[in-house]
């Protein structure tokens, strides 16, 4: 199964106490990476934690609408990579738009 | 999806680079989130309650080195930051927070819920613990003290409620089924 076929199936909410952890699918794709790439050992979870921390401090300084956590998390994460070197500016801001130009009903 | 959404188009964007330059397994990251959905959760907290209810000697090695005494039961998922259990009596009551992010004792009680994560409780909860104690509905005595556990990278608390009233006679089971997350997190009373 490719990475694509696996984003666009199903994936169930995490509960616990019956609240649903993830609000969307990519939220548990972007926790998961996270966690697996430490896991890994490709960078150390603190240096994860601390790109976070700034994340929701800058929000905490000025708040600007609606507070989402996994936006920062995923902000974080895309930082930390791109501070590791680990993607590329260039490379991600290519593949974003290449994704985004798919049509409807591939875009999860 | 009607409309698309740039934070899933970017998270996919990510996984795909990291997919291709052969830093990530997609089944490690579908690893992760099963692993938060079936094997993790508040229910590990709650066994480990049950059992320092049950049991004076756990009791006092899980009081002692959190950690440690937690490596007596089979948890999944990785814990690599120190537990802290910290133990509500009768003239103290504990409360957890992380004031920076969202440390959480993942591997006792899962993911945390959204209230833990939202800027309103981690902000308030230290200001003024028993205002916002009292809007989970746990009101407490004046003559209690609360004692407010802020999280960290190196150390993550779990509060030990206090035993209900109502229990004599029940077993370790059963008792586990009365531990709530909440009461663990130190927001309620089980």
């Amino acid at each position: 199964m490719s990475a694509a076929d696996e984003l666009t199936g199903e994936l169930a909410p995490p509960m616990a106490n019956g609240e649903v952890l993830f609000e969307a699918p990519w939220q548990g794709r972007v926790f998961g990476m996270a966690r697996a790439l430490a896991e890994a050992g490709v960078y150390d979870w603190d240096e994860f934690r601390a790109h976070l921390i700034d994340e929701i401090a800058a929000w905490d300084r000025d708040p600007a609408g609606e507070y989402r956590y996994y936006d920062h998390f995923l902000r974080a994460l895309e930082r930390l990579l791109l501070a590791k070197g680990l993607i590329g500016a260039d490379g991600l801001g290519e593949r974003v738009s290449a994704f985004a130009a798919r049509p409807h009903g591939h875009d999860h | 999806m009607s409309e698309q959404d740039w934070r899933a188009i970017r998270a996919e964007a990510i996984e795909s680079l990291l997919v291709e330059r052969g830093l990530l397994d997609p089944a490690d990251v579908d690893r992760v989130i099963e692993t938060y959905n079936d094997r993790v959760g508040p229910m590990n907290g709650a066994r480990m309650v049950a059992r320092a209810w049950c049991d004076p000697d756990f009791k006092a090695r899980l009081l002692a080195d959190g950690t440690a005494a937690m490596a007596e039961f089979d948890f999944g998922g990785a814990q690599t930051e120190k537990l802290v259990v910290v133990e509500n009596t009768p003239d103290t009551h504990n409360v957890v927070v992380c004031t920076l992010c969202s440390c959480y004792p993942w591997a006792v009680l899962g993911l945390p819920p959204r209230w833990y994560k939202d800027p309103a409780y981690r902000s308030r909860i230290v200001r003024e613990p028993r205002r916002v104690l009292a809007e989970f509905g746990l009101v407490l005595d004046d003559d209690v003290r609360v004692r407010v556990w802020d999280s960290s990278a190196e150390v993550r608390y779990l509060v030990l409620p206090r035993r209900p009233a109502d229990t004599d006679g029940l077993d370790e089971a059963a008792l586990a089924q009365r531990v709530t997350r909440d009461a663990m997190i130190g927001v309620a009373q089980p």
